[in-house]
């Protein structure tokens, strides 16, 4: 069943339209999200570089990730919550975007990209923990982690960009099957 | 604008009239594809800023000594500093004219000198210094002037697309 009675019900909502069209709001939120970046990305990121061995690489692999996630995570709940808002102020429009699935799709694999980390390598850290350049498997799921999310500011980048809007006809059917515009 | 920045007017239309700013222009993808590589330096330029204030305020990598975090996280500052210059060069050029019309503009450009100047002196003396040489309170302060001074380069850059 498709979602999209549902968004334009949401994107009908008075405080949908208020954020939409507010002066003040929406850059607010908008720029909370991009400069967020800075606390979850970045502090991901360095994560990522220990796991990889291109740097903190003196600092124990465990101790980093210790001292480093509750940034990592306080910076999600940021985004989520402001990414949440920016959803909610133009939910047809993000659904029917082409950068925010294909954002979507690689935040579900940076997931599980976190998930496979832990239930595999990581559980032996106290073996590679204090190397330098951790094992294969460690890097591989460090440099999968910084493509990912790298992929997903991108595409979130690019949703602001309408080349592939759904009132931007004609558009290669390809486009049009992957945004789910109703063409007629 | 007011006063004797209305000298640097033909300046700007100079850069938005050069060959390079004209390219970007022209071109439908070349701006947000630029856009998108200086909001990945963002991130690590952010990152080496932030884990080394963060030591600084006794909070994140505080098992290691600010040096250790300040000499590991330099170098990604540097890079993430050149990724930054490497591509607002690009943009600015792009759109000159607007930005000399715009305060959030100035406002980013005229705290990115002292950023970067705050970053390669006092900052980097204070991480430098032996253990205990500088008190916690001096290390807090300059960890929040950085803060603030980063801040506003950041939010004053954002700012330039919405005005």
């Amino acid at each position: 069943m498709s979602p999209l009675p549902l968004l334009e019900w949401l994107a009908a909502t008075e405080w949908s339209i208020a954020l939409h069209e507010s002066l003040w709001m929406w850059p607010l939120v908008e720029s909370t999200h991009v400069l967020t970046l800075t606390l979850f990305a970045g502090t991901a990121m360095l994560f990522d570089l220990r796991l990889t061995g291109l740097a903190l690489r003196r600092m124990p692999a465990a101790d980093v990730m210790a001292r480093l996630l509750p940034w990592t995570r306080a910076g999600f709940v940021v985004m989520v919550t402001t990414g949440l808002l920016l959803f909610y102020a133009t939910p047809v429009r993000n659904y029917q975007n082409i950068f925010f699935r294909t954002k979507m799709l690689l935040m579900i694999a940076a997931g599980l990209n976190v998930w496979l980390f832990h239930r595999g390598i990581y559980r032996r850290v106290h073996e590679w923990g204090e190397a330098p350049v951790p094992p294969r498997p460690a890097r591989l799921a460090g440099y999968a982690s910084l493509a990912l999310w790298a992929g997903v500011i991108v595409c979130g980048r690019l949703i602001a960009y309408n080349w592939f809007d759904c009132d931007i006809q004609p558009q290669a059917a390809f486009v049009n099957w992957a945004a789910g515009c109703p063409v007629p | 604008m007011s006063g004797a920045l209305i000298m640097l007017l033909p300046f700007f239309e100079w850069c938005e009239a050069s060959a390079l700013g004209e390219f970007i222009r022209t071109s439908l993808w070349l701006f947000p594809a630029i856009e998108c590589v200086h909001l990945l330096g963002l991130v690590l330029l952010g990152g080496a800023v932030l884990v080394v204030d963060l030591r600084l305020l006794g909070l994140g990598l505080s098992d290691h000594s600010a040096q250790a975090v300040g000499a590991a996280a330099h170098r990604l500052m540097l890079m993430g500093v050149g990724v930054m210059l490497f591509t607002g060069l690009p943009l600015f050029l792009s759109e000159a004219v607007k930005c000399y019309y715009s305060d959030a503009f100035w406002v980013k450009i005229t705290t990115l000198v002292p950023a970067i100047l705050f970053a390669l002196t006092v900052r980097r003396w204070v991480w430098r210094a032996e253990d205990g040489r500088v008190g916690r309170m001096a290390q807090a302060c300059t960890a929040l002037t950085s803060l603030a001074l980063w801040f506003t380069v950041a939010a004053g850059g954002r700012w330039i697309g919405f005005s």
